[in-house]
């Protein structure tokens, strides 16, 4: 077994898997799609028959009507991220797919809590609120009703100082996303 | 014109010379534009069979497959055609008919909602709601299924709209903003490529369905010869690279050869191409090739590392690819002294572990004689079919396919009643050629219906059924892995196959004696029509060697 006649000697063992199959952290997904009837159907069983958990989806319209965005965050940690895109790249509606960068990107979200809120309580909650820079659109005896934005972390924080004071009821849209500067998303 | 007349241009356009249908309620508009419209039509007496022979066709010919059914059961019976074409990447586009549009979503009269239950099962689907998509969305259906990894696409298309009349203009083009396939294959990859095979010492190609789907069978030979690589292919490559060849090492996997899958497990650089690490070729996955770096050569991004991670992935299509990466390989003239030692390790197992069985002294007709016979009569030219089992399995090992697209079968669904209609699709686009249909007696009922479209369509098959009165495969595991406690494997010798094929208007013949079995073959591929050979075999005989499921290739059994 002589040695390989070539110059440009490539040992075997430096070869290296290509990509990162595992990340370990949240990625949120933008995937411009045609707007056609169904998109999101295939989109939901593709997640649903090939194993991979949707922490958070948002679909609406962008500036051209054919088209629309869903945005999309998943756990890294428990998704091979290469594999759930190039599985959503095979849709034939999906037209792109970008994985945005956690500090190139502009994410919010929008939460609506109904909070037990008395009299006695009520002054802390609206305190709270003004930390968040929550808005309070709704007031009865014993409740209020809070609207709150922001990145997902700043919603679960708010979240986690309300509990305590009886939170009956909540509404989340998960996150939509757009990349910073001039660019596009 | 009406809708469907322009389905009929459409259909013509594309060069689709042949469909396979059944007509009903939902699909007559459809039904009414074949009468003026020039193409073949095959009446099946099954959707299923319908589904399979456009299979049949399309893994034959190459060209895209079309089957037609009608709604609710129509279309739910094209469901394991449809779903088995996704697994082995046949194009193929089903036209479904739909209740009309003012019934849709009220269940009406046999409907389904056809694109829901097969959107998980097909490359895509079109659900036509305005009568002018639909000669578009036909064209875009074409596209789809034969470009990038083919695949199957619906079309559902509701009854009112297909009468309605529309203006057709022929489509010359066709808009998916999201479907661009990437056919190129980067550059720089191959070269990396051809330089780790050129560091290699102990590489194997193991070449898959991908090879025959993308016509790359002589660029595989040319790469393969470019140095003594040893090559193994997938039972969905087998016909890739020709089997009586001094580097061809047998399929692999499960019931592969020892020297195969022993080869993978001590490779040090594995070359995939088209193929995509299916259990059935692994085994525990964790224990595959544990030596081994992989190239992966695929026109599905999505398949690279998806079971084994790829450390040179090369996306794009292998015909295109092969050339390159022989030439750049070339270019680094290595030395092929350097597999010598891999050769000869290869050679030792191969004299050790050949495929071999104990024949019969007397008339017996073993199962693996039975596929030499064949092989034998038809003097291995034959395209061969093939349901799924134990039949199956022998006839990968004991048939030496030489070309591509020779062998037509079900590897990824594993469907059985697969094999007599995709052989009459297989005849239907092959008419030159010897089809010859090797079956198991328990997978041949599940689609015999389709003899009589054969006999009426003089669709000149020849069956042959290899019947030990078991489903076979299911009592050999459960001899081997479940203390050979039969549960409901036994069919015994009904139906008379014989009687069966005479009673579709097709010739039956039986065989039970191995000494005049060539001369029968013989005798059965002379008669002019479509026949039907029930061979008596031995009954419990077991497909060996094998890789229990879930094993490693060393532990390899039989």
């Amino acid at each position: 077994m002589g040695e390989p006649a070539t110059k440009d000697v490539l040992s075997l063992d430096e070869l290296e898997v290509a990509g990162q199959l595992r990340t370990g952290r949240k990625h949120i997904l933008s995937i411009l799609v045609e707007n056609k009837p169904g998109v999101l159907t295939r989109i939901a069983g593709l997640f649903a028959r090939r194993g991979f958990n949707i922490d958070t989806l948002a679909v609406g319209p962008t500036a051209d009507e054919k088209i629309s965005r869903i945005t999309l965050t998943l756990d890294g940690a428990k998704h091979p991220i290469d594999q759930v895109t190039k599985q959503l790249h095979k849709l034939v509606n999906v037209i792109k797919i970008r994985d945005l960068e956690p500090q190139d990107t502009l994410s919010r979200e929008l939460a609506l809590f109904k909070i037990s809120a008395d009299d006695s309580g009520r002054a802390e909650v609206m305190q709270i609120c003004e930390i968040f820079r929550a808005k309070i659109v709704d007031v009865s005896r014993r409740s209020v009703v809070v609207e709150v934005t922001g990145t997902c972390d700043k919603v679960d924080a708010f979240e986690r100082l309300v509990r305590p004071f009886g939170l009956v009821e909540m509404g989340r849209t998960g996150e939509i996303a757009i990349a910073r500067g001039r660019g596009e998303t | 014109m009406r809708a469907v007349d322009a389905l009929m241009e459409c259909l013509k356009a594309e060069g689709a010379e042949v469909v396979f249908g059944l007509p009903g309620g939902a699909n007559l508009p459809t039904y009414d534009a074949f009468c003026d419209a020039g193409i073949r039509h095959i009446l099946v007496r099954h959707e299923a069979g319908g589904g399979h022979a456009a299979e049949g066709y399309a893994k034959a010919t190459g060209r895209v497959g079309v089957a037609l059914a009608t709604s609710g059961p129509g279309a739910t019976n094209l469901v394991t055609p449809i779903c088995d074409a996704m697994m082995d990447s046949v194009p193929v586009v089903f036209i479904t008919g739909q209740v009309r549009t003012e019934l849709l979503g009220t269940d009406g009269f046999q409907e389904a909602d056809t694109i829901g239950i097969t959107m998980p099962i097909a490359k895509h689907s079109f659900l036509i709601q305005q009568p002018l998509e639909l000669p578009r969305s036909i064209h875009e259906a074409f596209h789809i299924a034969r470009t990038g990894r083919p695949g199957p696409v619906v079309v559902d298309i509701p009854q009112d709209l297909s009468r309605a009349a529309i203006t057709y203009e022929p489509v010359s083009d066709v808009r998916l903003p999201g479907y661009q396939p990437t056919t190129e294959g980067n550059q720089k990859q191959i070269r990396l490529a051809a330089k780790a095979l050129a560091n290699s010492r102990r590489p194997v190609i193991y070449a898959g369905g991908g090879v025959v789907c993308g016509e790359a069978g002589t660029e595989l030979i040319e790469f393969a010869t470019a140095d003594r690589f040893p090559v193994t292919c997938t039972v969905m490559g087998l016909g890739a690279f020709p089997a009586p060849h001094e580097q061809w090492l047998g399929m692999l996997g499960m019931h592969g050869t020892r020297s195969a899958n022993y080869a993978i497990d001590e490779a040090d650089l594995i070359c995939a191409i088209g193929a995509r690490f299916d259990d059935r070729v692994t085994g525990q996955l964790t224990e595959f090739a544990p030596r081994a770096k992989f190239i992966h050569i695929d026109i599905d991004p999505a398949e690279i590392s998806k079971n084994v991670p790829a450390h040179i992935p090369i996306v794009g299509d292998a015909r295109n690819i092969l050339p390159r990466l022989t030439a750049a390989y070339r270019a680094l003239a290595p030395d092929p002294a350097r597999l010598e030692g891999w050769w000869s390790r290869i050679r030792a197992w191969q004299q050790r572990h050949p495929l071999r069985y104990d024949d019969s002294a007397d008339s017996e007709i073993k199962p693996q004689f039975m596929i030499e016979a064949l092989y034998e009569a038809t003097a291995g030219e034959a395209i061969v079919t093939s349901d799924v089992g134990q039949h199956q399995m022998w006839t990968a090992q004991y048939f030496h396919f030489s070309r591509p697209r020779q062998w037509i079968n079900s590897g990824g669904l594993g469907t059985m009643g697969f094999g007599l209609p995709a052989a009459m699709g297989a005849k239907v686009g092959r008419p030159d050629q010897t089809v010859v249909c090797i079956a198991g007696d328990g997978s041949v009922q599940m689609n015999a219906q389709e003899l009589a479209t054969c006999v009426q369509e003089g669709i000149a098959i020849k069956v042959f059924v290899m019947n030990n009165g078991y489903l076979g495969m299911v009592r050999q595991w459960q001899e081997l892995f479940w203390d050979g406690r039969y549960s409901h494997v036994e069919t015994g010798p009904w139906p008379d196959l014989v009687k069966l094929a005479q009673a579709h208007g097709a010739t039956g013949m039986r065989c039970a004696d191995k000494r005049t079995l060539v001369t029968d073959f013989k005798e059965a591929l002379a008669i002019d029509g479509p026949v039907l050979v029930d061979v008596r075999v031995t009954r419990e005989e077991n497909t060996f060697p094998m890789i229990p499921a879930g094993k490693p290739a060393r532990d390899m059994v039989g």
